[in-house]
């Protein structure tokens, strides 16, 4: 048994790896939600992922894109744990379902629920493709680097799923109740006006 | 913000599109960077610091 007084400092290195990693939590938890759908299960992720980038911190090149590194082990865990798990995927579907429309957003009602809905339209690797580049704030080659394929596939996903995601949005092309098609996408260009109106003014 | 007239509308408007939709997209994200980071997570970070220092 260890004695309580012979626990090792903390080294600088581990002090300051983990003053990034802290920042970093919000994005995980954020990529997480996307690939999972599902908050509670999007958490569990995120802190395994963040778990495994501790303990994985002395392979961290420090001054290297810390937060592409994070990403790609929460992606990796988020891959490895579905395909161990892949009979658990109808009920978390369904959780997933039941989560996203029950979000709530007051500003925006129709348009940001509207596209969650569309987003889950995409195939998975559009989805993440989009998702890194459109709202992570990654560059195609980091992006690249994270789904571990080349820059000319993420760029083509990338693209793939702008177009299905308007597409999408302006057929209305999933199911939804009350809602016109068509009306996601004027909800969203209708708060793109006011939006950038409140940037300009 | 124009572009040349010779792209025709169609394309403008294609364009404002996709700018709506990457707007919106941002928004979707950042508005879970911006909650709050539940206590749980820090809390297994310390852990994992005195765990470290039981394993040394």
């Amino acid at each position: 048994m260890s004695a309580r007084g012979a626990a090792k400092p903390p080294s600088s290195d581990d002090e300051r790896f983990k003053r990034e990693l802290v920042v970093l939590i919000p994005h995980l938890r954020a990529f997480a939600r996307t690939l999972t759908g599902d908050p509670t299960a999007a958490d569990d992720l995120a802190q395994d992922a963040m778990m495994k980038a501790w303990d994985a911190r002395a392979s961290y090149q420090m001054g290297t894109n810390m937060k592409a590194w994070t990403f790609m082990i929460l992606r990796n865990q988020f891959y490895s744990e579905k395909r161990r798990s892949w009979r658990q995927s109808q009920l978390d579907q369904e959780a997933a379902e039941r989560t996203l429309v029950a979000v709530d957003d007051p500003e925006a009602p129709v348009a940001l629920d509207e596209l969650r809905q569309a987003l889950k339209t995409l195939p998975e690797e559009q989805r993440e493709a989009l998702i890194l580049v459109g709202a992570g704030g990654f560059a195609y080659e980091e992006a690249a680097a994270i789904c571990n394929c080349a820059v000319g596939t993420v760029k083509s996903r990338v693209s793939r799923a702008r177009k299905a995601l308007q597409a999408t949005l302006e057929r209305g092309g999933y199911a939804r109740d009350g809602q016109a098609a068509g009306d996601a996408m004027r909800a969203i260009l209708g708060e793109a006006d006011r939006l950038s109106g409140q940037r300009q003014g | 913000m124009r572009r040349k007239p010779d792209e025709g509308p169609a394309l403008e408007e294609a364009r404002l599109r996709q700018q709506a939709i990457g707007v919106k997209l941002r928004h979707l994200f950042d508005e879970v960077v911006n909650e709050p980071v539940p206590d749980e997570f820090l809390d297994i970070l310390r852990r994992a610091d005195d765990r470290r220092g039981d394993g040394a």
